[in-house]
């Protein structure tokens, strides 16, 4: 069964390095972003710290949204998906290797986005950046887990696109909450902090919550 | 169970929304042998091959191939189909997309068995060759390989010769005869009836989700393509 998640992942990633289709796309919306927001507001480097957390979050959330998109519908054209359901790959196999190649994407955008954020809102990240990096994994996991499940629950809508984000965002407020929380204490006292463990713990139940879901489910959506 | 049946049908519905497209259709297929599944354009031809190839479930009724359900990891090893798309990457090379199902289906010579296809329906040359800039033809030769590339013993095909090239066409029927004679257990779903007669030595019949005819192929269906639907098809 690795072996069939790596060569889905594998599979996904090379398409997606091909086409360059959802990460162009993601990357400039997450940069152009960041860029206009820096010159909408004219802010101080303190206040910079105390919505930055809000602000990375929102950007990767909406950039990620147009990776996760992409996860399951590019098995649509030439039916694709037709394929997988009927090769003898465990459906928890084929989600794995899809969350986890679109959770590579989100991070590798993610992680160009960092060092433009700090340049632009003159927010100090290496004192805490594996702290930070580590949070910032553990959200985009969720956040990919989700995305990749409502992905294949929406392949056959027509206005998938559009459907996507409206039951993806609501799923994932308890989720983005504690991401931002968390993201916020890191950057502007430098530690996570005794009070911000609950969100930490509340983080990580999402996260093991919405990957155990994802497994049990993924066989009732792809087969009728 | 007879062991020797390669599909086993019974009493299978499926229901589109509150429409049946399928109605308490059963027939069984013993192994080695190659069924014409025919009938006219919405009788659910499509929706049972689907059914066969596990893509959907019954909502009653239970089908069985080689004597285990369609989503065991087995059966699908041994389930090879084409259906109306071709299903293969357009961003990925003929040699990487035989490659990518030869890993999923886990197969110990996955190269070898991949040049060996390629080889065969004529894309060895242009094995690098990303599938996007490719002809229709050479696409459809693809897809075949696809299909053939784990050697299943069960072969599901819906209208397997609609618009393939001559060359496909050749390709297709030289594959479909290999694997007839190493026992594989063959169903078609078509309207080409003439073709489909020459394979098939079973032939069954729908109507609006209902089957209406089973039985072996006869000799006046091979002379009179419209000899089933004269005999038991709707005369309306």
């Amino acid at each position: 069964m690795l072996n069939q998640i790596l060569t889905i992942t594998l599979k996904d990633l090379r398409s997606e390095f091909r086409g360059k289709e959802a990460i162009n796309a993601s990357l400039a919306f997450s940069v152009v972003v960041l860029l206009l927001l820096n010159f909408a507001f004219d802010t101080t480097a303190d206040d910079n710290q105390t919505f930055a957390g809000g602000l990375l979050w929102i950007v990767f959330a909406f950039a990620g949204v147009l990776i996760f998109n992409r996860s399951f519908a590019r098995e649509l054209p030439n039916d694709c998906l037709d394929a997988l359901i009927a090769a003898p790959i465990p459906g928890p196999a084929l989600f794995l290797g899809k969350t986890i190649a679109a959770f590579l994407l989100v991070f590798g955008v993610e992680m160009i986005s960092l060092p433009v954020f700090s340049n632009f809102y003159d927010v100090r990240i290496l004192h805490v950046i594996f702290p930070l990096v580590g949070i910032i994994a553990l959200g985009t996991w969720t956040m990919a887990v989700v995305g990749v499940f409502f992905s294949l629950l929406t392949i056959n809508i027509r206005l998938r696109e559009l459907m996507l984000p409206v039951i993806f965002y609501p799923m994932l407020i308890p989720a983005l909450l504690g991401a931002i929380q968390i993201t916020t204490a890191l950057l502007s006292t430098g530690h996570i902090g005794e009070n911000n463990e609950a969100w930490v713990r509340l983080l990580a139940g999402c996260s093991i919550i919405f990957t155990a879901l994802g497994i049990a489910l993924i066989d009732f959506i792809l087969v009728t | 169970m007879a062991g020797s049946d390669a599909i086993v049908l019974e009493g299978v519905w499926k229901y589109f929304g509150d429409y049946p497209a399928i109605r308490d259709v059963s027939f069984r297929l013993p192994q080695s042998e190659c069924l014409a599944l025919i009938g006219r354009n919405g009788a659910g031809k499509t929706t049972l091959l689907r059914m066969l190839g596990g893509f959907s479930r019954p909502a009653k009724g239970a089908i069985q191939i080689a004597g285990t359900n369609p989503r065991e990891t087995a059966t699908r090893k041994a389930i090879g189909i084409i259906g109306h798309g071709i299903s293969v990457y357009d961003e990925l090379s003929a040699l990487e997309n035989l490659r990518l199902f030869a890993k999923i289906y886990e197969l110990p010579d996955a190269e070898k068995r991949a040049a060996e296809l390629l080889e065969r329906v004529g894309l060895w040359r242009v094995r690098e060759g990303l599938v996007r800039e490719f002809s229709r033809g050479m696409r459809q030769r693809l897809a075949i390989a696809r299909a053939f590339l784990h050697q299943p013993t069960v072969l599901l095909l819906d209208e397997p010769f609609t618009s393939l090239d001559d060359r496909a066409i050749a390709v297709l029927q030289s594959l479909l005869a290999e694997a007839a004679g190493r026992g594989a257990s063959i169903v078609m779903s078509t309207h080409q009836i003439r073709e489909a007669m020459e394979l098939a030595t079973r032939v069954v019949l729908l109507e609006r989700g209902k089957l209406v005819f089973t039985g072996p192929r006869t000799p006046e269906m091979m002379t009179d393509p419209g000899w089933v639907y004269a005999h038991y098809g709707d005369k309306g």
